[in-house]
């Protein structure tokens, strides 16, 4: 049986949430509402972010535009994603929205743009 | 000499709150001062996700945060000046301001709005003993550097204070490949939010020592090293507890503090809890038709809670400067107690109140159990029970006009936290 400890973020209580797995078996404890024991679920099957960094933009009035993953990413694959967004760059006009990497290292998310850089 | 309805001193987003409001309410003359090249304020380096979540019911970047309300400004088409610095406001609400393409300039207004935000504690006000090398930065500043500048930072991180721009700098540093080898922080807790807490140090494995200070720190030319120790009850370092980190950058997240010298200009009457205005339940300060809102007011954990105060401010400077005088009213004080540092407002009118007023407040430590009791005149009115209480998150309670109905003669408002 594997034994974790969690901190739910469901609200400013934070509980201490311990998880125990027990082959398909997962039992929560520490939680004060539902919340805590599915956030610990998540976090325990398929833990996931959301990344966000900023890229170089060319002839852009500014150097640098924001981006994000469009939805969640599993959490092991952040550095695999950041590693991606290292090497990419973008070109000014940038709209919010628009996509700079269309699949980001295979998680099949795209990186998009949160900002929007006129051309210089 | 120009005339304005509204000037409001700050484009960020309590001034652009603030402004779509007074524009809703019917005001077409306003005019927004901002000193950087871009409107959005502080939202446009704060790249990570979770803003929005109260007011758009979804969760966005800061600059997509900023973008919804530049467009409300846009399509409202408020006029609003760049790089332009003010530099003195008159209590006959004449507003100088400085900048390339005319000079310098004054504007008077009817009504002036204060959303100029907040900026961070540094260095010099910690007394931390060491050299003056390169590589301490406030983490904001770091934050600029990275997300707007482009430029890298720092290799081996030591961050002291965990306030919430300290912790999004740790996972900021680490996904930029830093090492972020410790947050250290003075108090028992942490003044950041819970959710970065986990999503910044723990996601990482990055330690957090609370109870801990930086007590020295090594390198002439460049940080070669820090040297942290735990401190007592007193806040003072315990002799022996030193340990030494190895780290080519310091960052310090060790509170922010309103902006408030141009407010001082003035000589509205100032809170010494929340070094912003004091002000009445219209976000007035002691000077009437100047308001206040958002970080120049009190530090807030949400921008989402500065959007909705500064509408509030905008809605309220726009019926001032309607009316033109004041009406009368009962002016009544509210007190913070035992355990609740302070409040915004702090004072309520309650004949002239809106139908329910909104007062926000922080709490003086961590609780657990407590109850947050209003008392009017010494009576119980509202109790509410709060499982925790911490100083990094901004509280509110509600209070209806209607519950003043069988106070006519109200003297004080008292909120407190208690026990029982």
């Amino acid at each position: 049986m594997e034994v974790r400890e969690l901190i739910c973020i469901g609200c400013p209580l934070g509980c201490p949430l311990t998880v125990r797995m027990d082959g398909e078996e997962i039992s929560v404890s520490g939680n004060t509402c539902r919340r805590g024991e599915d956030y610990a679920k998540k976090e325990v099957l398929s833990p996931t972010r959301i990344v966000t960094s900023s890229v170089r933009v060319k002839d852009g009035v500014i150097r640098m535009v924001s981006v994000k993953t469009k939805s969640d990413i599993p959490k092991n694959r952040i550095f695999d994603v950041m590693d991606e967004i290292h090497k990419a760059s973008a070109e000014a006009p940038v709209a919010i929205g628009d996509v700079i990497i269309k699949d980001c290292a295979g998680t099949g998310v795209p990186v998009i743009a949160t900002k929007a850089v006129d051309k210089a | 000499m120009m005339e304005h309805d509204i000037v409001i001193i700050g484009g960020g987003p309590a001034g652009l709150a603030a402004a779509v409001a007074a524009r809703k309410a019917g005001i077409q003359d306003i005019l927004i001062l901002e000193r950087d090249s871009c409107l959005g304020g502080i939202l446009n380096q704060c790249i990570h996700n979770g803003f929005g979540l109260h007011t758009f019911k979804e969760e966005l970047t800061g600059p997509e945060y900023a973008a919804r309300y530049i467009a409300m400004a846009q399509e409202e088409k408020i006029p609003y000046r760049l790089n332009t610095m003010v530099i003195d406001i008159s209590k006959e609400k004449e507003v100088t301001f400085i900048n390339r393409e005319d000079g310098l300039s004054t504007v008077k207004a009817k009504a002036v709005i204060l959303a100029m935000g907040c900026r961070e504690r540094p260095r010099g006000a910690l007394n931390i003993p060491g050299y003056r090398p390169a590589g301490i930065y406030s983490a904001g500043t770091a934050q600029r550097l990275m997300n707007i500048e482009g430029c890298s930072v720092g290799k081996e991180v030591v961050i002291l204070g965990s306030g919430d721009i300290g912790l999004i700098m740790a996972r900021r540093m680490t996904l930029e490949g830093a090492k972020v080898k410790v947050v250290a922080e003075l108090m028992p807790y942490s003044g950041g939010l819970k959710r970065n807490i986990v999503q910044c140090l723990d996601d990482y494995g990055i330690p957090l020592k609370l109870s801990h200070t930086v007590v020295d720190i090594q390198g002439k030319e460049r940080v070669t090293g820090i040297t942290l120790a735990e401190v007592g009850p007193d806040r003072k370092p315990i002799p022996g507890t030193q340990e030494h980190y190895d780290c080519d950058t310091l960052l310090l997240s060790v509170g922010l503090i309103p902006e408030n010298e141009l407010s001082r200009g003035i000589g509205v009457a100032m809170s010494p809890v929340t070094s912003g205005p004091e002000v009445n339940d219209c976000l007035e300060t002691s000077q009437e038709g100047i308001f206040a809102c958002g970080n120049v007011l009190h530090v807030h954990d949400l921008v989402d809670y500065v959007s909705e105060e500064a509408s509030l401010a905008g809605k309220n400077a726009a019926a001032y400067v309607k009316a033109g005088e004041k009406k009368a009213g009962r002016k009544v004080a509210i007190t913070a107690e035992n355990g609740v540092r302070y409040t915004v407002p702090q004072t309520l009118d309650i004949i002239n109140m809106q139908d329910s007023v909104t007062v926000r407040f922080r709490v003086a430590d961590v609780y657990r159990d407590r109850y947050i009791t209003v008392y009017y005149d010494g009576v119980p009115v509202i109790r509410r029970k709060k499982k925790v209480l911490a100083p990094g998150e901004m509280e509110q309670i509600v209070l209806k006009k209607e519950s003043f109905s069988d106070y006519p003669e109200l003297k004080n408002i008292v909120i407190r936290t208690e026990v029982e």
